[in-house]
């Protein structure tokens, strides 16, 4: 195509888009995303964005990143530092400046930085300088008067002509990576079909952006990243609160139960209730309910109608909700409740990540309280996770608490499509009317689970509620009574443990350190553990993703490494309930409380430290 | 269903074999036996009923109905029953609630479930009271009521429950008294024929906790005197001797005595319980005792289409337009690539 003067080939790089909060970076990492993986490279992202919808414009509060990792090789992170930045303002490279690494190209808008806009950013005079970046490769740009001068002839308000520019940087990117316009020219036209003016100058700026970056060739080198060897399939890009809505109306299609969401909007699940509010084609009823409160009630009053029944909320809506959970434990009916975590307590860090909602899901309610606790690993993974919620839910007629987290819910990843046909059966536990009378309580001997009978359906008509009853459902307050059902209702979902797969391992059976986490970390921890054995050291790693009841093979796992180490993010709950569970073993933590993932660098300084005693 | 054919009910039918708990002499007594007597007298197969309460003594009585039951959590009834009937519009879908139930912890359910007009009827138990913690004021308890946490008397306004529902925008508020069998089953019948959410107020005595505190309205020898039955149609006229009649004086409504200054039933209000404007009815539903006669029966009635039934018809009208019938084609759509 070009004289292109130094091409690098690599396994994996990773670009990160970054301005302010109103310059369209979300929407430019999702276009590089797609056309990285519609070309066939594996990827993983992670948007970071403030918790301001426009945040005071020029500081570094205000700075929303989008970050992509493209390889050639499988693809578990989004990467721990950036090749490339894409720099809208001296805000951004602040923001960004110890997350580069040596030799990064830094392209950024040289309009933006002026004198005005250095200061906002915290700077004196030379950004570069200052955040000694110097050496970097660095590429200005002047995106706002190039966009201007390109759009200078149509007619078109400058606020629009303004909003082009992260095409025109998105057209820089393209041409570093030698990618395809076609999708993102595709995606513009449909998004302003309306508005053919707005999508004539997305499309002009994009090419201008492209062959500008062709033009100066000061932006060598360029990257050259191959197709990943993938399996075969259909694929998709997807991300965790879309693949967990969908993973709800994949169970409910194959149990034949149709789908109640009752939910509040809150940062960052809201995603769930926006997916299933756009499915009434298949039939889904969605409720934004008045509060959390009434987001979990309406579920509940659902799946007493036997509807496969959904809330979706984060932490400060989950403790909302723990006077309502009781009572779907109190009348074992099946519900799931999805917790994104973000980073707590209170309101904490609306937009950033954390695993500190383990306990909340485990402990936080009143009296004894046992629920279904499982965690998703991967964003695509939130999808098999939320169908297997949904199935231990209605099989074990209980409440089940998917926890995911920020870092999920945004992160995005190429995903194989599965076929429905392929998913496991659902076996609903329907009551069947006998010539005895129906006993709401009445149990399977094996598994403890009642028999579901619902409104509508005759001579079953029973009064169940949050008051403690005996095995007819009538109110009982005999001391001996409460026992029984307190551990009848606790032994009902420990016995979901014969659902529950082994824990898998990443690397050898035995080694001297075992790294251990759940939800999340999966790809960091895997990917540490990978290049640890890589440099020769003796390293696995477990991620769980069942935690209660946890799997069966535990002991058996642990048992075959000298070391073993939790990682979370959080201060160390995992870690404790682990210690109560498994007493026999030594654990040793790694927590990071930053409202950011891991990066696999520091678990790998963590364990090579450990491992070499220093 | 194979029950259909038999739905020659008596109101001993939708009576359980739960032992009925409430103190001797209240006034729920009288609210079960009427509810009992009105499903029985509807036809409607009674595994169609669900019956969904919060917490509180009047939330004892979904135990007591022989149909299906829901015994909720404080406050959060309605939320539930809206549930309920969203995900099954073929249910009857019924809520028990109390005043401090609704009203203080439920508040914002109620209003909202007002708002969304939900096909459910909320039938209100108010005695102005909390009764099952053992007499604390409530959000209806008259401004200076003596309570246990309210030693030295309230120094709160109350909240008029009609006033309240009309202000959520509600299409059906009507009135009756816990005692009084044969108004209540009017007011419930109607309001089971309403489709929306219908609010019923059942002014109910506590005989422990707050005993008479309705009497200066609803005392057998006064109560025809300072109480108005209202009826769609039929001119705003109470009294023992049916002698005096309601009126509307400039913006205000006015107590008259027929016959004085000339004035006879063509001069009186003519109560339209259709009518969407809600200004007469919230002016009606506030009426207190001695300026006015305490209003009774359907003050409010206004069709207008339901929460669920409005849910139905969009779903209905996105899976016509929609190429997604199943999750497959779902999971299928949009951008996706093949890798070989």
């Amino acid at each position: 195509m070009s004289k292109r003067s130094k091409v690098i080939e690599r396994d994996a790089v990773v670009i990160k888009f970054s301005g302010d909060s109103g310059d369209g970076m979300q929407l430019t990492g999702t276009l590089f995303s797609n056309t990285s993986a519609l070309f066939g490279n594996d990827i993983s992202t992670f948007p970071d964005y403030p918790a301001e919808i426009r945040a005071p414009q020029g500081t570094v509060g205000g700075v929303s990143g989008f970050q992509v990792h493209i390889g050639h090789k499988h693809i578990n992170t989004p990467g721990d530092f950036a090749d490339v930045l894409v720099a809208m303002n001296p805000a951004a490279v602040r923001a960004n400046a110890r997350w580069l690494t040596e030799g990064s190209t830094i392209i950024y808008d040289s309009d933006n930085f002026t004198e005005k806009s250095i200061q906002r950013a915290g700077y004196k005079a030379d950004p570069f300088v200052e955040d000694k970046l110097e050496a970097m490769n660095l590429i200005p740009a002047p995106i706002t008067s190039l966009v201007k001068e390109v759009l200078k002839d149509m007619d078109i308000d400058p606020k629009t002509v303004l909003r082009t520019k992260n095409m025109f940087a998105l057209g820089i990117v393209y041409w570093l990576f030698d990618s395809k316009l076609k999708y993102t020219e595709d995606f513009i036209e449909e998004k302003f079909g309306k508005k053919p003016l707005v999508a004539e100058a997305n499309s002009k700026v994009l090419r201008a952006g492209y062959y500008y970056a062709e033009t100066v060739e000061a932006l060598t080198p360029s990257y050259h990243v191959s197709p990943a060897p993938i399996e075969k399939g259909v694929y998709r890009n997807i991300n965790g609160n879309q693949a967990t809505a969908w993973g709800f109306l994949a169970a409910g299609e194959k149990a034949g139960l149709k789908i109640f969401i009752g939910s509040y909007p809150i940062t960052p699940a809201t995603g769930v209730l926006e997916e299933l509010a756009l499915r009434k084609d298949l039939d889904v009823k969605s409720l934004q309910a008045e509060d959390e409160i009434a987001g979990i009630c309406t579920a509940i009053g659902a799946s007493y109608t036997g509807r496969l029944a959904v809330t979706s909320t984060s932490g400060p809506g989950l403790a909302l909700k723990s006077e309502a959970i009781n009572l779907a434990v109190m009348t074992e009916l099946p519900l799931v409740v999805v917790d994104v975590q973000r980073a707590g307590p209170s309101t904490g860090l609306p937009t950033k990540t954390e695993q500190a909602d383990l306990w909340q899901a485990l402990y936080g309610r009143n009296g004894e309280s046992p629920v279904v606790v499982i965690a998703a690993g991967t964003p695509s993974d939130c999808f098999k996770y939320a169908y297997e919620a949904a199935k231990i839910a209605i099989e074990h007629m209980t409440p089940v608490i998917l926890l995911t987290d920020s870092y999920l819910a945004n992160g995005s990843e190429p995903w194989k499509i599965p076929a429905m046909k392929d998913l496991p059966s659902i076996t609903v536990p329907w009551a069947v009317r006998t010539d005895e009378a129906y006993l709401p309580y009445k149990r399977d001997p094996k598994t403890l689970v009642r028999r579901w009978a619902v409104p509508g359906m005759p001579g079953m008509e029973h009064r169940i509620g949050g008051l403690e009853k005996t095995i007819k459902g009538s109110v009982s307050y005999t001391p001996e009574n409460h026992e029984i059902m307190v551990k009848l209702r606790d032994e009902k979902v420990e016995r979901v443990v014969s659902e529950v797969p082994d824990l898998q391992v990443t690397g050898k059976k035995s080694g001297d350190l075992l790294l251990i986490g759940w939800g999340s970390t999966y790809g960091h921890l895997i990917s540490a553990a990978t290049e640890l054995n890589e440099e020769g050291y003796k390293v696995s790693a477990a991620s769980f993703n069942y935690i209660r009841p946890l799997p069966k093979n535990v002991s058996r796992v642990f048992a075959g490494y000298k070391k073993l180490v939790v990682c979370e993010l959080n201060n160390g709950q995992f870690a404790n309930y682990l210690r109560m569970k498994h007493q026999k073993f030594t654990y040793h933590q790694y927590n990071k409380i930053q409202g950011l993932p891991f990066t696999i660098k520091e678990i790998k300084d963590y364990c090579i430290k450990l491992l070499e005693g220093k | 269903m194979a029950d259909t054919n038999i739905l020659q009910y008596t109101a001993k039918d939708f009576k359980s074999d739960q032992e009925v708990r409430w103190c001797p002499g209240c006034g729920d007594h009288g609210i079960l036996a009427s509810l009992q007597k009105t499903l029985a007298e509807m036809g409607v197969p009674k595994e169609r009923y669900v019956f969904v309460s919060g917490i509180g003594c009047s939330s004892r009585l979904p135990y007591y109905m022989n149909t299906y039951g829901f015994h909720g959590i404080h406050g959060r009834a309605a939320a539930i029953a809206t549930g309920i009937k969203i995900a099954n519009p073929d249910l009857m879908v019924w809520e028990m609630t109390g005043d401090g139930d609704a009203l203080a912890i439920g508040g914002n359910h109620f209003i909202h479930a007002i708002r969304r007009n939900i096909d459910i009827k909320i039938i209100l138990f108010n005695n102005e009271i909390y009764g099952l913690t053992k007499g604390q004021y409530s959000p209806t308890s008259a401004k200076g009521l003596v309570t246990k946490t309210s030693p030295y008397g309230t120094i709160e306004e109350p909240f008029k429950i009609g006033e309240l529902v009309i202000g959520a925008r509600g299409r059906f508020f009507a009135r009756t008294i816990d005692y009084n069998l044969q108004l209540s089953n009017e007011v419930y019948k109607a309001a089971a024929l309403f489709h929306g959410t219908a609010v019923v107020e059942a002014i109910q005595n506590c005989v422990i906790f707050n005993d008479g505190v309705h009497d200066v309205f609803t005392n057998k020898e006064v109560r025809d005197d300072r109480t108005i039955v209202l009826n769609h149609g039929k001119p705003m006229i109470f009294g023992k001797g049916r002698d005096k009649g309601l009126l509307l004086d400039g913006l205000r409504l006015k107590v008259v005595k027929m016959g004085e200054g000339g004035i006879t039933e063509k001069d009186l209000l003519v109560h339209d319980a259709h009518e969407p404007d809600p200004g007469l009815h919230y002016m009606l539903a506030g009426m207190q005792y001695p300026e006015y006669p305490v209003a009774l029966g359907v003050i409010r009635e206004v069709k207008s289409q339901t929460y669920d039934g409005a849910m139905l018809e969009q779903n209905e009208r996105v899976r016509a337009k929609s190429k997604i019938r199943s999750v497959d084609d779902l999971l299928n759509s949009g951008s996706t690539w093949k890798v070989k």
